[in-house]
Formats: structure tokens, C-alpha cells, sequence
């Protein structure tokens, strides 16, 4: 009788923790410009343009990314679980599409009397994505709500209505877009296709706060994941208060997500494609699944934010035309497995 | 000895619709009672409340406590409850499944111990399934997949059993294991079982007492051969039937008269 074991836990997690390790090293030393080594760790002051690169622009790119990589795996994991739905994630449900817009309205909704006192990095790392996790959190419950028929979610209702929801949302960003002036609207583009770019490291640190707690709350409720893909009624009479969890899960989910739209826009298909791939190697039981898609997620996104800044250097795309060219042939492949076992084919 | 569920003028109703009127019923400890009616005669919403799934006008006690007073996790180590049909979207192993009716009994942040892992072996032995533990549940027979979910139901070490039509979609030879069994763990372990039944010859073979609802209500509570009269079948069913006592076992049994 195989089960999730001691053994296994601390194999796979120290297997992903070590790539982890290595891919940040890795992503770090990659890219347009070529970088000694040497000479950069020997002089760290700012005279020296190789430590500057290494360490100024580099490695906060690269740790915002494992974050957010992470962060996007793990809410697809849980989102996935409570929905009971295998092709449930953040961009189909329309939670990160009211995650931005959230963030957007912050943005532009700020009282300008504040800036001085809480305006830049301060407003970055607490008023944007205190406002995304106010979005996410009401589409997350709308969308959900819409879904809902007496007491029972219907999935096909929960992604329909989540993939209207967020062509509404799309279409109101765009709204404020064209009336917001040419030089903001720039950089809400650049950021609506879900872009890393180099932020302090005080903002990558508030937002690997924000994920890390949001993460443990999650990985906390990993037994009760578990037993809720059996269903609502199922994992009520084995013991698990189902409207507890659910709530539970919105809010830290939603948080997790509010402060990775707020920095990097929507970079889609990690939180889909990185559970998939993890169950089929490590299994479905939460307690493992949540931290290695987690590892897994933040190593993905590690490198396809590498690949987006080398691919047409010096110019950069968008890390999430990256993941999309990735994701989208993914989800087609996924959306005709489901379609051939539901036939039994 | 104090009865182990029991209701006092129980009713239910979605929206204005009304499924439960006015039952009152009381299940002793160690009894084994399967409940009858035709489709909506509030079976199954019976059963939700039972195990508190819905909450329902009136009241109802387990073991003497009013059920509001229980927790989840204490109400799951008294229930266990094996559904119509369970769904199932992700892949998870045989064991992983029986597993879960551990849920409730160890530390939510620890993995299963030794004691937990004894308990689902046993478990799925008693149901023949131990053979296949390692295959994905989603790859068995609708058969193998409800021996699953009843050593699940098992493993949670239960008082009372409730089932709600567990051979609705099983074949002759599988029905006939499932009841076996349950009379098995009725007699061993004293456990009471409580089933929704749509068979009403299998019902009257392994049920020494049967509660027939009609419209929400109990319409019959008794023996077998007091419940299946050719008389309360035509009330509740609306259909005509021949009742026979069977000369072997010596229990009633029903042969349908059609008008062809």
C-alpha cells in the first residue's frame, strides 16, 4: 500500500529546493549582457557596473519571479481543489482580472494629498496591492456566487461565467486606459501582459511576505484540500468545515494574488500548468502537492523570465507572452485529454 | 439503553417545497433498518440530515445529544456516510481515498500514523479491495469503486453507518456482497446501519426492520412481512404485486403483476 510518506515529503522538496537553488543562480548570471564572475563578487560597490547588474538589476528580478511563479502555482492548486475542477485557475476565473483592475482603480483612485507621505515604494508594497486583494476577493466571490444553485457549484457555470467576467474586466481596464494620459497608459499596458521588471529590494521583500504567508495559511488547510475534491457534502461528513475552508481560501488566496498582480500584472498559465504537471509526478495529496508545485512554479517562471529577457535582447518581452506560448497549446492538450476520458475513449 | 439517532416531529422543506413532514423515529442502538419510498419521499434528504448535512424543523438527538451540539470532526468519528454516487475529478490512489476517513482522527498538519494505516488496511480487507490499494480510483468499476468508498466509510471507525441506495449501480452478485457485508459488521461489531433502499426483495431479505415513507412521512415501520403487504405497495408504489413469503429464508418477497 503506497501513501504519502516522511520520505517522500523530504525527497521531493529537498530535489525542488535544490533546482530552485541552482536555477536562481543560473537565471542570475543569464542574460544580454555578459557578466565576470569574479570580478563582480570581488568589488560590490556601485562603481563596479558588474556586482551593479548582478545585484541591483538581476537578482531582485529573479527572486520577484520565483515569488511570483510560486505564488501563481499554489493558488491554482487550491483554487483547482475547491472548485473541483482540474482546469480551474486565477485567469479563468477572473480573479486576477479583478485583482488588476482593483489595483488599477488604486492606482488611479489614491488620494493625491497622501502622495508625499505614502506615495511610491510605500504605496507599492501596501496601498497597490491591498487594493488587487480587494479586487480579487470580490471577483472571487461573484464569480463564485454566479456558479452556485442551490448550494451546488456548477463547474461548467464557475468557468463561463469567470471567462465573462474577465473579458468585462478587460474591457472596463481598457476603458480607463483610453482616458488616463499616454504616458500612464504606456506602463499599464507593458503591465496588463504580466511583465518582472527590477523593483527595490524592499517591494520584493514585502511581496515575498505577502506569498510566504499566504502560502502557509494554504499549506496549513493541505488535509482539508484533500478531502473537499471529494465534494461539498463528501468532505462535510468526514469531518471538514466546508464554509470555514472556503472562506479561508479566498481571502489567502486572494491575497497571495493581490500582491503578485500588483507588481507583475497577469501572467497566466503558470497556475494552471505547473498543479498539472506536479500531480502527475508527485500525486494528488495536498500536503505534498501545494509545496512542490509552489518550488515548481517559482522555477518555471524563473526561467521563462530569463527566456524573456535574452530571447530578443536587448529588447524584453513580456514574461507572460512567455508562459502564454507555453500555457495555451497546454491547456488545448488538457481540454482534449478531459474531453477523450469523459467520452471513454 | 438511549437510542442512537432519534427525531421528534422532524420536517424539511426546499424553498416551498416540502420533502419531511412531521417524522418522528427512533433508531436503537445496533439496529439495522433500511428505509423505503418511491422516488421523493424524502429518503435521501433524510439521510442528509441525519449526518447533518441539512438542517431540518424539529429536532433531532444522536446518542442522547441534540446534533447541533457535536463538532464536524466528533460528528465524523460517530457517522460515516456512503453516498449515491461520489464524484471524483482528481486522480488519487485506492489507499489515498480510505485514508481519508482518517481525516478526523489525526493532527491536520501530520501525516497518517501507524494506527491510521492499520485501520485502512483492515478496512479495505473487509471490503475486498486491499488487491488493487495502489490503482487510481477513477480506473475501477462502478463495483469496486463503491467496496472503496464503504471501507472509506470504515475506516472513520463509525457508530452508525448510514448508506443512501449503496447498490443502486451494482450487479446481482455485488448488491448481494454489499448486503452481506453490512449485516456482517450489523452482527460482529454491533454497529447501527441505516439504508435507503430501492430493492424491495433485497430489502426485505437483509432488513429485519423497514420504515416506508410516502410524501414525506412514515407511511409503515416494522418486520418485513408487516411493511410489504400487497395492500401498501399499491398506496406507496401505485403499482400491483403479488407478495409471497419465501420458503427458504421466510421472508416476504415481491412478484410484479403487469397489466400485459
Amino acid at each position: 500500500m503506497k501513501v504519502l510518506d516522511r520520505r517522500k515529503m523530504i525527497l521531493v522538496n529537498s530535489v525542488l529546493l535544490a533546482l530552485l537553488a541552482l536555477s536562481i543562480v543560473a537565471c542570475t548570471l543569464l542574460g544580454p549582457v555578459r557578466l565576470d564572475l569574479s570580478r563582480a563578487l570581488h568589488d560590490l560597490s556601485f562603481a563596479n557596473p558588474d556586482s551593479e547588474i548582478l545585484f541591483r538589476a538581476r537578482l531582485p528580478r529573479v527572486l520577484l519571479g520565483v515569488a511570483i511563479g510560486g505564488g501563481m502555482a499554489a493558488c491554482g492548486v487550491v483554487l483547482q481543489a475547491l472548485l473541483g475542477n482540474p482546469l480551474a485557475c486565477p485567469q479563468m476565473l477572473g480573479v486576477s482580472g479583478g485583482a488588476s483592475l482593483g489595483g488599477i482603480l488604486g492606482l488611479i483612485l489614491f488620494p493625491n494629498w497622501l502622495l508625499p507621505i505614502a506615495g511610491g515604494l510605500l504605496g507599492e508594497i501596501s496601498w497597490v496591492p491591498l487594493a488587487a486583494f480587494l479586487g480579487a476577493l470580490c471577483s472571487m466571490m461573484l464569480v463564485y456566487r454566479f456558479s452556485l444553485f442551490h448550494g451546488r457549484l456548477h463547474p461548467y457555470h464557475l468557468l463561463l461565467s469567470g471567462v465573462i467576467f474577465n473579458s468585462f474586466i478587460a474591457a472596463v481596464i481598457m476603458f480607463l486606459n483610453s482616458i488616463i494620459d499616454f504616458y500612464q497608459a504606456q506602463g499599464l499596458l507593458f503591465w496588463l501582459m504580466g511583465s518582472l521588471s527590477t523593483r527595490a529590494y524592499l517591494t520584493v521583500a514585502f511581496i515575498w511576505a505577502y506569498i510566504i504567508f499566504g502560502f502557509l495559511w494554504l499549506w496549513a488547510k493541505g488535509l482539508s484540500l484533500n478531502l473537499i475534491t471529494l465534494g461539498e457534502e463528501a468532505a462535510l461528513q468526514l469531518g471538514v468545515e466546508t464554509g470555514a475552508l472556503q472562506r479561508q481560501i479566498f481571502i489567502a488566496s486572494s491575497l497571495m494574488i493581490g500582491a503578485m498582480v500588483s507588481v507583475s500584472g497577469m501572467i497566466g498559465f503558470v497556475g494552471l500548468m505547473i498543479p498539472h504537471v506536479m500531480r502527475l509526478i508527485v500525486g494528488s495529496d495536498h500536503r505534498l502537492l501545494l509545496p512542490a508545485s509552489f518550488l515548481a512554479g517559482g522555477i518555471f517562471l524563473c526561467w521563462a523570465d530569463t527566456l524573456a529577457r535574452i530571447a530578443l535582447a536587448p529588447a524584453e518581452l513580456p514574461v507572460g507572452i512567455i508562459t502564454a506560448f507555453f500555457g495555451g497549446p497546454f491547456f488545448l492538450f488538457l481540454l482534449y485529454r478531459e474531453g477523450r476520458k469523459s467520452l471513454a475513449l | 439503553m438511549n437510542p442512537a439517532i432519534e427525531t421528534r416531529n422532524l420536517s424539511f422543506a426546499y424553498k416551498d417545497r416540502e420533502v419531511l413532514h412531521d417524522v418522528s423515529l427512533s433508531v436503537e442502538q445496533g439496529e439495522m433498518i433500511g428505509i423505503l419510498g418511491p422516488n421523493g419521499s424524502g429518503k435521501t434528504t433524510l439521510l442528509k440530515i441525519f449526518s447533518a448535512v441539512l438542517n431540518g424543523q424539529g429536532e433531532v438527538r444522536l446518542n442522547d445529544r441534540d446534533i447541533e451540539a457535536y463538532s464536524r470532526r466528533d460528528l465524523s468519528k460517530l457517522f460515516a456516510v456512503v453516498a449515491q454516487e461520489s464524484s471524483m475529478n482528481f486522480p488519487y490512489t485506492v489507499a489515498e481515498v480510505v485514508l481519508m476517513g482518517r481525516a478526523s482522527y489525526h493532527s491536520p498538519f501530520a501525516l497518517e500514523g501507524k494506527k491510521d494505516l492499520e485501520v485502512a488496511r483492515a478496512s479495505m480487507e473487509l471490503t475486498d479491495c486491499l488487491s488493487f490499494a495502489n490503482r487510481y480510483l477513477h480506473e475501477l468499476s462502478g463495483g469496486e469503486k463503491q467496496r472503496v468508498i464503504i471501507a472509506r466509510a470504515l475506516a472513520q471507525e463509525p457508530e452508525i453507518l448510514l448508506l443512501d441506495e449503496p447498490s443502486a449501480f451494482l450487479d446481482l452478485k455485488h448488491q448481494v456482497q454489499v448486503f452481506e457485508l453490512l449485516c456482517r459488521l450489523n452482527r460482529e461489531r454491533g454497529m447501527t446501519i441505516v439504508a435507503a433502499l430501492h430493492d424491495l426483495n433485497l430489502a426485505a431479505l437483509f432488513f429485519p426492520r423497514l420504515v416506508m415513507l410516502r410524501e414525506g412521512k412514515i407511511y409503515r415501520d416494522g418486520s418485513p412481512s408487516e411493511v410489504l403487504t400487497e395492500k401498501t405497495i399499491d398506496e406507496v408504489y401505485g403499482i400491483r404485486v403479488r407478495v409471497e413469503q419465501d420458503c427458504v429464508a421466510g421472508k416476504p418477497q415481491l412478484f410484479i403483476c403487469s397489466a400485459l
